[in-house]
């Protein structure tokens, strides 16, 4: 197996499970948590209102917006780093078909592989402080470097029609 | 006819029983589960559970105009029940089609995993059983709910669907295992290499699905970029404006709460485009592999990649029409989605035909 193939093959299963194992873990221990918390916030905002006290209802609104501006992007990083590695698996086996030279095969497939491990962690790490700048900016490099490496890959799968 | 039959490399690479024609079977099988049951989810219950949330929700509003602090809590249950019901649904079509694509990316894998036969078996037929067992267990939860269950927000249903997840990791960490022995040692009972060719099906799936997913990444990149930060605050001030009107028993709710059901269903199409098109770009590669066991005629092989295309280019666009044509572009999407299953089914009875004409002349004893 050339190493371009290997970088992606083990990448990509690696990226796999560590989503799954994630999911598990989020679905397991932090899932059902944060959804009763994001229902009951709501709820909550709504029984403020009804008591004629606005400040406290828009409070819960608030905190509704906080808790699913998280599990957003908890779900996100799981189905991400999934569905990215499985990308890398198929793109690995397919790479003897890509019409470039051996090392820009390798350079091409380390930057598939590091763009799929940072995108979703620069989109979890927002959730550690809401609006934190190098977190946004992890996220767009990685989502970035992952899109223009797959850009390549189409190249050269058409280059070599 | 095709002649692939006659080659012996392929016949040997699809040998009866093995791990390869189990994950083969069973991903498409799961794919096309799936996806069946997303189509069928998007017709008849997507719509309505939508309708009945954004009533809820109204009801909410006038009860807490009406300072009803009792009807809210109770009425807000019944939006948890809905959201739970459209959540499940969503996580189960999701989790099935995806578990198919696994199993045939595993079904690639066969010969790098160096494990024995019968091991690699057992994992694929494990793999297929959870692929299985977590969508079941995750379309339960609504209906089971927590009843005799010994956790408090945990139900038999949620341990269903964990264990599935759970032994669905247990597999994929045994191969990464036979993966690493492969490449330390060098092969050890690894089924043969897939054949290589360079067909025009086989091309254009690969290209259109690359394609495919670079249009998602894209599209993907234009929504976190644009969209997903003013949805967010969109649908924050939209709130408070409800609950501000509600507050003040005063009218103007009901344009709110229409506001926030339009709302909704812009973040639902645009992520849904987001995710069938680069899902639909992975089914087309994962499919270009298979296209040696597809024992049809080049002019139904072809004809099945070009609606497999077709469907996935005609669902993510129509998707994101929705929001200006309504229910005739979703229609047409749920069309575009019809055509990717009966591609699919299409060449799962090629595969199916294949096996069949392999097994009974004995091309692979």
């Amino acid at each position: 197996m050339s190493p371009a193939r290997t970088i992606l093959i083990v990448g990509g299963i690696t990226l796999a499970a560590l989503g799954m194992l994630y999911g598990l873990h989020y679905a397991a221990f932090v899932e059902h948590q944060t959804l009763d918390r994001m229902g009951s916030s709501l709820a909550q905002a709504f029984v403020h209102a009804a008591e004629r006290n606005p400040p406290s209802a828009r409070d819960a609104v608030d905190a509704y917006t906080s808790t699913k501006y998280d599990y957003v992007r908890q779900v996100d990083i799981h189905s991400h780093w999934i569905g990215l590695g499985m990308v890398l698996i198929v793109l690995g086996v397919a790479f003897g078909q890509v019409g470039f030279s051996g090392r820009s095969q390798i350079w091409i497939a380390v930057a598939l592989l590091a763009g799929s491990f940072l995108f979703p962690l620069g989109v979890i790490l927002q959730t550690v402080k809401h609006g934190a700048v190098f977190a946004w900016a992890l996220a767009i490099f990685g989502s970035a470097t992952v899109t223009i490496a797959l850009a390549a890959v189409v190249w050269g799968f058409c280059a070599r029609w | 006819m095709s002649t692939q039959l006659t080659s012996p490399h392929i016949a040997a690479s699809f040998a009866p029983m093995s791990a390869r024609r189990l994950l083969i079977f069973g991903g498409i099988a799961l794919i096309a589960g799936g996806m069946l049951f997303g189509d069928i989810f998007a017709v008849f219950v997507l719509h309505q559970n939508g309708g009945q949330t954004g009533q809820a929700l109204l009801a909410a509003c006038e009860a807490a105009s009406a300072g009803n602090s009792l009807a809210v809590k109770e009425i807000f249950q019944n939006v948890g029940s809905l959201l739970e019901d459209h959540g499940t649904k969503v996580d189960a079509h999701v989790h099935m089609t995806d578990a198919g694509y696994l199993a045939l990316l595993l079904a690639l894998l066969q010969p790098y995993v160096a494990l024995p036969p019968k091991r690699r078996k057992l994992l694929g037929g494990l793999f297929v059983i959870g692929g299985l067992l977590l969508p079941v267990g995750i379309f339960l939860i609504h209906y089971v709910g927590v009843a005799y269950s010994p956790f408090a927000v945990i139900g038999w249903a949620s341990v269903l669907a964990d264990s599935a997840g759970a032994l669905l990791i247990v597999v994929l960490l045994a191969e990464a295992y036979g993966l690493w022995r492969f490449l330390r040692r060098g092969s050890l009972g690894g089924e043969l290499e897939l054949p290589i060719d360079r067909t025009w099906e086989r091309r254009a799936l690969m290209a259109g699905g690359a394609a495919l997913i670079l249009l998602g990444f894209l599209y993907g990149a234009w929504y976190a970029g644009i969209d997903l930060y003013r949805h967010e605050a969109r649908e924050s001030q939209i709130l408070k404006n409800m609950l501000d009107a509600a507050a003040a028993g005063k009218g103007g709710t009901v344009v709110e709460v229409a506001s926030y059901g339009s709302l909704a269903a812009e973040k639902a199409v645009k992520i849904a485009a987001h995710s069938h098109v680069i899902e639909f770009g992975l089914l087309a590669m994962l499919l270009s592999f298979v296209q040696p066991y597809v024992y049809l005629s080049d002019r139904w092989k072809r004809g099945w990649v070009l609606t497999l295309l077709a469907g996935s280019i005609i669902l993510p666009v129509f998707v994101l029409l929705e929001m200006n044509f309504g229910l005739v572009a979703g229609g047409i999407a749920d069309v575009g989605g019809l055509f990717v299953i009966i591609a699919l089914v299409g060449m799962l009875v090629g595969v199916l035909r294949y096996s069949g004409h392999l097994d009974a002349s004995g091309a692979t004893q």
